[in-house]
């Protein structure tokens, strides 16, 4: 067996460690048999699809060697401009989404451009997209909730009836067994491994990462390859957003507040290297299970918010610990 | 006879199931330089990581004037009087000069908790007097990252002096330094040794082998082969020592004259200039022509900061758009702009340096190999896995890359290894013209040997190359003809046979072409009062 694959193998086995001791606290605490019940499963793989959706975008780009720390902001946007256009607008939906879509794509372009043209670090150039997203979604919002609730001017209420894509990407499929999103974040995982692991561009995105100024001098072009990462993470904010939506039934300015972080922890529970160049979607996956079972057994448990926090806290360190001691 | 400063006895070493050294003893006494000899891969640099306290963990016993001791840290290998420059240099690039020198050891007062940073100043400011490197006092609040190369060795170089070592381990210090430097270094040396102290060597340059040692010990695959005085072990020995096997000629001398006089030349230049970064200072290369016909080796040579580097890297488009004159490549106009239109126009570029511009470490030999010519092995922008392997492979083996798997991270091979990956990748790109620098920086011999064989024939199937090399050996045994660069300007040209190494020193150091020589070069102890350190790098 080659090196190469040795090393993959085991950092997937070591992702696969930490998701293992997730598991084994859920055996233990199993909230009187709840672990065991398949609706607890499911509802863990739809609670995480919003999260594991933008971790996929965050995977390309920190694959690259940056951070993008605009993805929940950008979700927020995301989430009152589809409020706004298709439940407010009427516009049809895929002309919703595509609008969306395109939004998302653009604020994650811009991100890359700033770090890519004018070579601003990476958090300071996202962290500037994420104030300055979040503040967007509050402008175009007026800072309420977009709802079916619709404010005349005279100060009555009426309400709008709530359009077919908010109950279809909110549904379940498969007898209620599959829902929605998580085939949407399945998608965007497909997505995201088709272009790191066959596309020329994955190829420069891990190059870019590894050895910047060596890709550069070999006619890799590092500037469009960053722009990908990014302009691929806003996207997949925005698909973030769509589904936030739906399943909120409103946007919310404030939705998607803190997701950022989440999505990094994802990435790197996979055990992704965030100093770049190396990784992939596969240990992305495991590292979206790891975070949504540490939730699920959690919320089954009944653990009071505060001290959900800070368990949330110790078991992330407990395993990327347990990870690294394994590997060394 | 009191003891050895140094006795190392039946050192082993394992990384997983790799023995990378086994039962290596040696013994190292005031006022010798001991040289570590071998191929890359035999040890050496590992054998002086666990005396640096890097390793702590090997099996047998390391005395120190007959104490045994066991480092755990650096920091615990430095205050028992060793100090070591590592091949890799352990300097901070963001931290300054001074910072730097006093790294982990700094002037302090309270107990410790507060910085002296007066103090530092001023026996920074010492040390560069009693070692003459011209550093200024702002030089020395410049971070480290300002300084190229050459000066950053230097600076490594004086902060291991610093600490009073009584035992120097230097693992290839003169590989970024030219002739002049190496003078100033050796002197240095010939002074360490008088006042006692003990320095363990290792260099992959013959020519530097018999002038600093005193004794040489071999190691090949971990194990020691033997150790001698250097006046018992001629070249052919040692080299029979390292490798195994005797190398019938250490440089194949070129096959047949030069070839395509009449041809059209593949590259020709006039008038090229690079501007320096810094607008108030004179422009890095001026006026520099040449015509490269396929065939041929055009070497290029130079001082530290002559121009030579910039000069590729202008002509490769490493710096953007921004170079003047004219450039040919096949006799179609060609205006450097960025890396990706020279490469689509035919253009390779080596870099000297392999670990920061040439190779992506952390990706397969494979990847590495196709990165340049991705296109080629992504029809459509989707990467053919298959078609990839197959040319990697056909390159690696071309270029007898010795691997375990295409799949395996280009970072855990040997430096020659390494090389030729690098050397495949431009291959791949099936250039017109390559840019060699340093082509064998970092190369043990075996592999060395199989690079100029390599140069030899793809100058056969038409290529045109230029060299840059600070070999002189290397230089004038493969170039058909060189060029001489002292502050961007040409001072000499020499054609096959007319060059010597006294020539090209002439000429690089200022002197006017084809000028005898107007004296003996200046002695070793004048010249380490000038010790002047380069302009900054580009950004």
């Amino acid at each position: 067996m080659s090196t190469a694959r040795r090393w993959f193998e085991h950092s997937g086995t070591r992702a696969l460690l930490a998701l293992g001791f997730v598991l084994a606290l859920g055996l233990v605490f199993n909230a009187g048999g709840a672990f065991f019940h398949w609706s607890t499963h499911r509802d863990m793989l739809r609670q995480v699809s919003v999260d594991g959706i933008l971790a996929c975008g965050m995977t390309l780009v920190i694959v690259t060697g940056g951070i993008d720390l605009a993805v929940g902001s950008i979700l927020g946007l995301c989430a009152v401009l589809f409020a706004l256009v298709s439940l407010h607008g009427g516009y049809a939906a895929p002309v919703a989404i595509g609008a969306v879509l395109l939004a998302g794509a653009g604020a994650g372009l811009l991100s890359g451009g700033l770090v890519a043209r004018f070579r601003i670090q990476p958090f300071i150039a996202t962290l500037a997209m994420m104030v300055f997203a979040r503040g967007a979604a509050k402008w175009l919002s007026g800072g309420e909730k977009i709802s079916q609730a619709v404010q005349a001017p005279d100060g009555s209420f009426a309400y709008v009836k709530l359009p077919a894509i908010f109950r279809a990407i909110d549904a379940r499929v498969w007898g209620g067994n599959i829902a929605v999103v998580t085939l949407i974040f399945l998608a965007c995982a497909a997505v995201t491994w088709l272009v790191l692991a066959r596309l020329r561009y994955g190829r420069y995105l891990y190059a870019t990462g590894g050895n910047e100024e060596a890709a550069r001098l070999s006619g890799v072009p590092v500037l469009r390859a960053k722009l990908l990462a990014y302009g691929l993470s806003g996207a997949f904010s925005a698909v973030a957003g769509i589904c936030q939506a739906a399943q909120e039934q409103q946007g919310d300015p404030e939705a998607g507040a803190g997701y950022e972080l989440t999505a990094i922890a994802i990435v790197v529970l996979g055990g992704n290297s965030l100093m770049g160049g190396r990784g992939g979607m596969g240990l992305t996956l495991l590292g979206a299970m790891t975070i949504g079972y540490l939730e699920k057994i959690l919320s089954i448990n009944a653990v009071g918010d505060s001290s959900r926090l800070m368990l949330t806290g110790l078991i992330v360190v407990a395993a990327v610990l347990l990870q690294r001691r394994r590997a060394g | 006879m009191p003891p050895p400063l140094l006795h190392l006895s039946a050192i082993g070493k394992s990384f997983g199931p790799n023995r990378v050294l086994d039962g290596v003893s040696l013994d190292l006494r005031a006022g010798e330089v001991h040289v570590l000899a071998g191929e890359n891969g035999a040890g050496k640099s590992t054998l002086i990581k666990i005396l640096a306290g890097i390793h702590a963990d090997y099996d047998g016993r390391v005395e120190l004037a007959g104490r045994a001791v066991r480092f755990a840290t650096p920091l615990a290998a430095n205050r028992a009087g060793i100090a070591v420059i590592h091949q890799e240099l352990s300097l901070v690039d963001t931290m300054s000069v001074a910072d730097n020198l006093f790294l982990g050891r700094e002037p302090a007062r309270i107990g410790g908790w507060w910085l002296d940073r007066p103090a530092q100043r001023r026996r920074a400011l010492e040390l560069c007097r009693q070692l003459d490197l011209e550093l200024s006092a702002e030089d020395l609040a410049r971070p480290v990252g300002d300084f190229p190369l050459s000066a950053k060795n230097r600076i490594e170089i004086a902060k291991a002096l610093s600490q009073e070592a009584r035992i120097l381990a230097m693992d290839e210090p003169t590989s970024a330094l030219n002739g002049p430097e190496v003078k100033r270094l050796f002197a240095l040396m010939e002074t360490l040794k008088r006042q006692g102290c003990g320095i363990l060597y290792i260099t992959h340059r013959m020519e530097e082998i018999y002038r600093v040692a005193d004794r040489i010990t071999v190691l090949r695959d971990g194990r020691w082969v033997g150790t001698a005085r250097a006046a018992d072990c001629p070249e052919p020995r040692l080299i029979q020592w390292m490798i195994g096997r005797e190398l019938a000629d250490y440089i194949p001398p070129r096959s047949g004259p030069a070839r395509g006089g009449e041809q059209r030349p593949r590259l020709a230049v006039r008038g090229f200039g690079v501007p320096s970064p810094d607008p108030a200072r004179p422009a890095a290369v001026r006026g520099f022509s040449v015509e490269v016909r396929p065939g041929e080796i055009v070497g290029l040579a130079g001082l530290q900061g002559a121009g030579c580097s910039e000069l590729f890297q202008g002509l490769f488009g490493a710096y953007g758009r921004v170079c003047t004159g004219e450039v040919w490549i096949d006799g179609e106009p060609f205006v450097p702009s960025d890396p990706r239109h020279s490469i689509r126009r035919g253009l390779a570029y080596l870099t000297a340096d392999r670990k920061g511009s040439g190779l992506v470490a952390g990706m397969s030999v494979a990847a590495n190999i196709s990165l340049a010519s991705l296109p080629r092995v992504s029809p459509a922008g989707v990467l053919r896995a298959g078609v990839e392997r197959e040319r990697a492979g056909r390159q690696a083996t071309a270029l007898d890359v010795r691997l375990a798997s295409l799949d395996q991270a280009v970072g855990t091979l040997s430096g020659g290894n390494q090389q030729k990956v690098v050397l495949a990748k431009w291959l791949e790109t099936e250039p017109r013209v390559l840019l060699l620098e340093e082509p064998t920086r970092g190369v043990d011999v075996g592999a060395k040997h199989e690079i100029y064989a390599l140069m030899r024939r793809w100058a056969a199937d038409g290529m045109a190359l230029l060299l840059i090399s600070t070999e002189m050996p290397e230089l004038l045994r493969l170039s058909d003809r060189i060029l001489v660069l002292h502050r961007g300007g040409i001072t000499g040209s020499f054609g096959r046979g007319e060059a010597t190494p006294e020539k090209i020193l002439a000429a690089a150091m200022g002197a006017a072409a084809g000028r005898p020589e107007a004296g003996p070069p200046p002695p070793a102890a004048d010249a380490l009062r000038v010790w002047p350190l380069a302009c900054p790098a580009f950004p």
